[in-house]
């Protein structure tokens, strides 16, 4: 097993484990988490292909690891002002009594 | 090599796996900063120190306080940060059934792949190199990215501002 395999391996792993806590947490927060935490796995496959790829000379890998970054960054802002906004509405984070979207 | 990837590996997952599963929110969150501390080092370990530095000040340093916040602001009472109800069992086994079967198929895919032969040695991209390729070849991608991250700011703070003018009987 090379190490791309393997880097891809523990990459597949930290998405499956995000996407569980996606599903399955009814909190609101740790479902934004469980997503930033897929988004951190695809940003480890962009390093381990840059990394192991038959073209390494460029940094094409590490600049898409970056805007995908930063793009994480601006996901994570709006999607918590967004958790606040319905608790300020609800008095609550469970996604179940986050039914009605107008206040 | 190998040993310190593995090592990597098995800090990342288990503080995540044990985030996802903890019921404690400010555990779950403390512990996610953990995993993504994690992520920075497997950056470290593949040779790509730059986006290690940026993982750990955007992920360690900014997501993190701002999600410690929102735990704290959303907070109902004293109590009620310690037993968030147990999710239902169908949800958790059905959620569970989806992200192993996943596994599965990423896992298989991934181990029957056969990728071209990687150089002997790691690709060397200097700080000075990843700045002049920003800046020239994706200057414009660089411009929409200082714009999007602007226009979400400047969006989290309105949706998370306290409007005045709402109805009276609202008010808390």
């Amino acid at each position: 097993m090379t190490p791309l395999h393997l880097c891809l391996l523990i990459s597949t792993a930290l998405f499956c484990i995000g996407l569980f806590g996606a599903l399955a947490r009814s909190n609101t927060i740790l479902v934004l988490l469980g997503i930033e935490l897929m988004l951190n796995a695809a940003n480890i496959n962009f390093i381990a292909f840059w990394r192991y790829g038959p073209n390494p000379a460029a940094a094409n890998g590490m600049i898409f690891v970056l805007f995908s970054i930063a793009v994480a960054a601006a996901e994570a802002a709006v999607g918590l002002a967004l958790i606040i906004a319905v608790y300020r509405h609800q008095k609550n984070i469970r996604l179940q009594e986050a039914t009605v979207l107008k206040g | 090599m190998t040993a310190a990837l593995l090592l990597i590996a098995v800090l990342m997952l288990g503080s995540a796996a044990a985030a996802m599963l903890r019921r404690n929110l400010i555990h779950s969150a403390l512990l996610l900063v953990a995993s993504w501390t994690g992520v920075a080092a497997f950056y470290l370990w593949a040779g790509a120190e730059f986006v290690a530095f940026a993982q750990i000040l955007v992920y360690a340093g900014a997501v993190s306080m701002v999600v410690l916040f929102a735990v704290l602001l959303t907070r109902q009472s004293r109590e009620a940060d310690l037993p968030i109800e147990p999710a239902t069992v169908t949800r958790t086994a059905s959620a569970f059934a989806v992200a192993a079967s996943l596994a599965a198929v990423i896992g298989s895919a991934v181990a029957t792949a056969r990728f071209p032969a990687a150089s002997a040695e790691a690709p060397a991209a200097s700080v000075k190199q990843i700045g002049l390729e920003l800046m020239a070849e994706h200057g414009a991608a660089l411009l929409i990215v200082g714009i999007v991250l602007t226009v979400a700011l400047i969006g989290a703070t309105v949706i998370a501002s306290n409007d005045k003018k709402r109805d009276p009987e609202d008010a808390p």
